[in-house]
């Protein structure tokens, strides 16, 4: 994702050198070799480019375009279990948009991306900025923090689940120290959120740090020896200096973590077993999980397929917010 | 900068502990029985049933371990080195050659990043493979996945950086052809970039689990192996954990040996984005 996409600088300085072509043997206009090699030179400099960028295009034209356009065909669309099709135009839309099982799951995929993503980015920022001091070991810390990231979803949220559990697991154990009673996490919608929530922190809590890191470092250094000599203290120099700094990176790890969360499927999917309602009551049942049941259990294209476009809009809607709330950060430098 | 503070080094360690022990956790009870995997309070060191519970699990007909991972295994390959190709010709071209759209590609490339397809277009991309009676086929996964707009993008950042203009002038100038210029002076520039690339993409690929459950049945990749498991078995934990282990000790090796790599790609990317 980039948010710089000028590419002036490099682009233009590459091909700001003479044209080029290749010097014919002899140099004569009968010669007809030279003549041809000229024209072999010129069709590769025209035709290369368009060589090398064509595979990307072409699959791209089959496995993206074409989906999301079939995608918004296919929800104007009512779906019968036979095969057969009916055009229904917005009706679909409507109908979602009057369907209290999908209501729900916008508020649970809404609520856990909060709860997930707030604490997340506010710890990956205190925690980049302790990585960012001198210490022994900056490699080996570094893998532990990223550690999470590399395994896999599903191995570890099965091993969530479990830590979860209303009998046996771990978390319940350790709360009963503190005389708080055996929670049942898949049972009810906030603890379940909660649940579901540490299992996306713990897997993106340090790489968003790592990436963090990277923006502080490319923080000029005498900023922060001229705001020690102003007498700033650290803490208002990371508010004042680090965090506006920052704002390109924060604006990425946001965005990011908008279509991530936005998108969530296999933690509340293996937190109930592998099955794709999410609870008895789709407590935690998210828009992604929506889409597969209303497609894939239940065979319903056309709706599903609606719902694929809403959950597009959402993560439009939820980008644009959010970017328009960290342009703010810090003032404008 | 400036030294650590102690309570830094604390808040440090303590991190890693967290983001260490549901790993810990997991390979402890792969080594254990179903009876410790109940007890409280639970167990914290390793047992020695480990090898028993390899082959349990290796031998479970419904979970078709042995196939999810073989089948993981030729889908991440494959993905891997079609994206890391794809991505290298298209970052050479956007990123040092003159074309007219260079720009509004590249623009469309970056907008496209932004676009979940894998779960806008799953239900076309699932009819398409049923017409083409391709489901429960390895083709079904490997072909929507051997082209990444973030590789594209990172290849264009990294060739801008590595392969200097003039350097693709001056081959010009001799007379090579733009195939040969990728080939033998852009390739070798950007290796680095293409390792980073290729660990990355083999780790979100074999990590992958939506399309495969969909797309895949009766011939599951090692995450939807685990999500059968796990729903064929659901009280026998040992099972399950030794499954989740084998299926995690690929990307802990690989982290292993390469994370420095990995490390130094990711702060480069985020740097660069």
């Amino acid at each position: 994702m980039s948010l710089h996409t000028d590419y002036s600088g490099p682009y233009a300085q590459a091909h700001s050198g003479p044209q080029v072509v290749p010097p014919s043997p002899r140099g004569s206009r009968n010669d007809s070799p030279g003549a041809v090699r000229r024209l072999l030179s010129w069709l590769d400099l025209k035709a290369s480019p368009y060589l090398l960028v064509s595979p990307y295009f072409l699959l791209f034209a089959v496995f993206g375009l074409f989906p999301l356009a079939f995608t918004l065909y296919y929800s104007l669309f009512d779906y019968e279990l036979t095969g057969e099709q009916e055009w229904v135009g917005l009706g679909n839309y409507t109908e979602l948009l009057a369907d209290d099982q999908f209501w729900k799951v916008v508020v649970n995929t809404l609520a856990m991306f909060v709860i997930a993503t707030v604490p997340q980015l506010l710890l990956a920022l205190m925690l980049a900025n302790a990585l960012n001091k001198r210490f022994r070991g900056q490699l080996f810390v570094r893998m532990g923090v990223l550690l999470p990231l590399v395994t896999s979803v599903v191995a570890v949220s099965v091993v969530f689940t479990q830590l979860y559990g209303r009998d046996w697991g771990m978390v319940n154990w350790i709360l009963s120290w503190f005389g708080i009673d055996p929670i049942d996490w898949k049972a009810e919608r906030i603890p379940s959120w909660l649940a579901i929530s540490t299992m996306v922190d713990w897997r993106w809590t340090g790489y968003n740090a790592i990436i963090f890191l990277a923006g502080m470092q490319t923080i000029p250094r005498d900023l922060y020896e001229a705001a020690e000599i102003d007498g700033a203290s650290k803490r208002r120099q990371f508010w004042q200096i680090t965090i506006p700094m920052l704002r390109p990176t924060i604006i990425f790890v946001v965005l990011n973590s908008t279509i991530g969360g936005l998108t969530l499927f296999a933690e509340p999917v293996m937190f109930y077993g592998g099955r794709i309602q999410g609870g008895s009551d789709n407590q935690f049942q998210t828009v992604a999980m929506f889409i597969v049941e209303k497609g894939f259990n239940n065979f319903e294209y056309g709706y599903a397929s609606a719902a694929a476009w809403l959950l597009f809009l959402m993560i439009l809607v939820g980008s644009a917010i959010n970017f328009m709330l960290i342009r703010r950060i810090g003032g404008r430098k | 900068m400036w030294d650590a503070t102690l309570l830094t080094k604390v808040m440090l360690a303590f991190t890693i502990i967290l983001s260490a022990f549901p790993i810990y956790y997991m390979i402890v009870i792969a080594t254990r029985t179903n009876s410790d995997a109940v007890d409280v309070p639970p167990p914290l060191l390793p047992g020695g049933n480990l090898g028993e519970n390899i082959v349990r699990v290796l031998n479970d007909p419904d979970a078709q371990f042995v196939t999810g991972l073989t089948n993981s295994a030729i889908v991440a390959v494959s993905v891997t080195v079609s994206v890391v190709i794809i991505s290298t010709m298209a970052g050479f071209a956007f990123a040092r050659l003159r074309f007219r759209g260079n720009r509004v590609l590249l623009l469309a490339v970056l907008l496209t990043m932004m676009v979940p397809i894998q779960q806008m277009g799953v239900v076309p991309l699932y009819r398409v493979m049923v017409e083409l009676e391709w489901t429960g086929q390895l083709k079904a996964v490997i072909l929507p996945y051997l082209l990444n707009a973030f590789g594209v993008f990172l290849m264009t950042q990294y060739t801008e950086q590595a392969v200097p203009g003039e350097l693709v002038e001056a081959a010009r100038v001799d007379g090579a052809s733009t195939l040969r210029i990728w080939w033998n002076i852009v390739l070798p520039a950007v290796r680095p970039g293409m390792a980073v690339l290729g660990i990355n993409t083999f780790m979100i690929t074999w990590n992958d689990f939506m399309w495969p459950l969909i797309v895949l049945a009766g011939n599951p990749t090692v995450q939807v192996a685990i999500r059968n498991l796990n729903a064929q078995h659901s009280t026998d934990y040992v099972m399950i954990f030794t499954g989740t282990t084998l299926s995690v000790l690929p990307l802990i090796i690989v982290f292993l040996v390469f994370g420095r790599q990995i490390i130094g790609g990711l702060m480069e990317g985020a740097v660069k984005a």
